[in-house]
């Protein structure tokens, strides 16, 4: 700003508060149109869809569309709950959700722990990246590795069941052992790569800890005991109400790959997502996936409130807004 | 493990020595054991499938799939090499769509992230909350579905898959919090000289991102290479070529896309080698993924350490 213009601002009446905002989007108006093409891609992308949610309050009929079809309230909610499907896969997402979750991060912490004991730089490269190798794969992937491992006629564990002159198993008509194949497989996908987190925290712990440990004759467990978890604890109850948050919500591709059509293991293994692709693909129905969607949105909405509020009590920095 | 109790001492810092007791060699040892035997359960499905692949037909039918192929034989990769139209479509179709997704994606993706770091810019709080908003409510899959086919009208159109993987929240936040390491001074020292914010972002800031851009490209590209899902809801049989992970997806769970995939080939789906055909398109399929994984493994890493939470 050169001095004549100073002064002949400073001689202006000062600004009302319509001015102030023109010359601040004056001001800003490049890196708006930046911001643009952003901006209207979730507009379309995210924000588009948003009022199609008003099917659930709806007999959707196609010819009609979403607002003129006949509107029904509570109706598909209620078929919902007194046919029992949603307390079904409320159950099924929540649960699994809390196995991955409890069974995930104590992997992922015994690991990093681990691999922070090894001192062989080159067998922990190495092994670090064949562990974080499931991770980047595609699900797809998963299917194929299932259907190798497990299906009647030529499956590897039949296989090795039969070598050892056992009877093959039927595993994909056995409900009640899909949760365990789930989870394991959950955990051969994120073990290493969740690692990572728990690996850098370790990392950072200030070494003279460990020094004065060792010269006060500390166990291996007592390190452990008292330096490296409670160090964690931090990044764990950080990690933790985060995925609390998002217990609604389900990992699809694992189970669809895994599941897919497979009506007899639903029992134990149908979760929200994996109903309502199936609702739309094969039978067509979108009151009730709409219905279960907004379910979903809503309820896993405010658990995200919930968890972001109490991070934010505990310590604003990690709070997410 | 004999070899571990050689190893140097455990300390960080490696300037004084501390004598090591027998706890510690004990879960050095443990953990040796644990993580190895870890790393060979991350690898052993890896084995199998490829191990499979290289199987004849015949052995896996008597014996089931194993570690080692008890028949090596390349008759499934002949099969598909002698027909290769399909996958090779769909190779070319997966390249195309990973390669421009990744670059519009990107440049969009580092322009919003800069523009919201931006300390003197107005609305970057209102409009990070635009964004960062769809994290936390969406319309859910049904609506979400009708609009991309009736509103937009991309029912059987590459464009359903390509425009909806060009970008996500979490990946602006991403940029926004490397964008964050970037010296105050370097934007303003730009504006000083006169430059305007698009320039600053081009010629200052850009060049300075390139281990962000590599990070978030490569999330990108994952993305576009993985691609099944959205696929399976929008294209189905309306392409002749389907990107290659759901082209997998097909061969695999149908015995019709299986025939398909080596058409001409004149022989029933009883007479074809099944068990190793789907192996060895997942191997073909999976291929690149794992073989350029080891040296842009570090951006990955990277990715999940600086993004990890924090809008």
């Amino acid at each position: 700003m050169t001095a004549a213009t100073a002064v002949l601002t400073e001689l202006e009446p000062p600004p009302t508060r319509k001015q102030t905002t023109m010359r601040r989007l004056k001001q800003s108006r490049v890196l708006i149109v930046m911001c643009l093409p952003a901006l209207i891609y979730f507009l379309v992308f995210a924000y588009g869809p948003m009022p199609g949610s008003w099917i659930a309050f709806t007999n959707y009929n196609y010819r009609d569309g979403i607002f003129g079809s006949p509107f029904v309230g509570m109706k598909n909610f209620e078929f919902l709950i007194q046919s029992g499907q949603l307390w079904l896969l409320t159950r099924n997402t929540i649960l699994y959700n809390l196995a991955f979750i409890v069974l995930g991060n104590i992997s992922q912490i015994a690991l990093a722990i681990m691999l922070n004991e090894m001192r062989m730089k080159y067998f922990k490269k190495i092994s670090q990246t064949i562990m974080f190798l499931p991770y980047f794969i595609s699900v797809v992937l998963i299917g194929v590795i299932a259907f190798n491992l497990l299906n009647y006629d030529t499956g590897a564990v039949n296989a090795l069941i039969e070598q050892f002159g056992g009877d093959p198993v039927k595993i994909y008509s056995a409900a009640g052992i899909w949760p365990l194949i789930i989870i394991l497989f959950f955990l051969w996908q994120s073990t290493g790569y969740g690692s990572i987190v728990y690996f850098a925290a370790i990392m950072g712990i200030d070494s003279t800890m460990f020094e004065a440990a060792a010269i006060d004759g500390a166990s291996a467990w007592q390190r452990i005991r008292y330096i490296i978890l409670p160090s964690l604890k931090p990044t764990f109850i950080i990690l933790l109400l985060f995925s609390l948050g998002g217990i609604m919500r389900g990992n699809f591709g694992l189970f669809w790959n895994l599941i897919g059509n497979n009506a007899v293991l639903f029992e134990t293994t149908d979760i929200i997502e994996t109903s309502v692709y199936r609702m739309i693909v094969s039978q067509n129905n979108f009151t009730s996936s709409t219905a279960v969607g907004l379910y979903q949105s809503l309820f896993g909405f405010a658990l995200v409130m919930l968890c972001n509020w109490i991070v934010r009590r505990m310590n604003p920095d990690y709070a997410l807004f | 493990m004999t070899t571990t109790a050689a190893a140097l001492p455990a300390t960080k810092a490696g300037t004084t020595k501390v004598k090591l007791g027998a706890s510690d060699y004990a879960l050095r040892g443990v953990s040796y054991v644990v993580v190895t035997l870890f790393t060979i359960f991350c690898a052993l499905p890896f084995i199998l499938i490829i191990s499979a692949s290289f199987s004849s037909e015949a052995s896996i039918m008597r014996d089931g799939f194993g570690l080692f192929p008890r028949e090596f034989s390349t008759e499934a990769y002949e099969f598909i090499f002698r027909f290769p139209r399909a996958i090779a479509g769909s190779y070319v179709v997966t390249i195309v769509m990973t390669v421009l997704g990744t670059a519009i994606g990107l440049f969009v993706i580092a322009m919003t992230g800069f523009a919201l770091q931006r300390r003197d810019f107005a609305y970057r709080n209102y409009l990070s909350f635009f964004i960062y908003f769809t994290t936390l409510f969406s319309a859910g899959l049904a609506p979400t579905y009708l609009w991309v086919t009736q509103v937009l009208g991309l029912k059987g159109s590459y464009l359903a898959v390509f425009l909806q993987l060009l970008m996500t929240p979490w990946l602006i936040i991403l940029m926004k919090n490397f964008c964050r390491s970037i010296p105050w001074e370097v934007v303003e020292s730009g504006k000083i000289d006169g430059a305007g914010d698009l320039r600053i972002f081009l010629q200052l800031v850009l060049p300075m991102l390139k281990p962000a851009l590599a990070t978030v490209g490569l999330f990108l590209a994952l993305g576009y290479w993985n691609e099944w899902y959205l696929s399976s809801l929008y294209l189905g049989s309306a392409v002749e070529f389907k990107p290659l992970q759901y082209y997998l997806y097909n061969v695999v769970n149908t015995a019709n896309a299986l025939k398909n995939s080596v058409a001409g080939a004149n022989v029933s789906v009883a007479q074809l080698p099944s068990n190793t055909l789907k192996m060895a398109t997942a191997v073909i399929a999976t291929g690149p993924v794992v073989l350029m994984y080891p040296f842009v493994q570090k951006y990955f890493v990277t990715g999940l350490t600086v993004g990890a939470v924090k809008g």
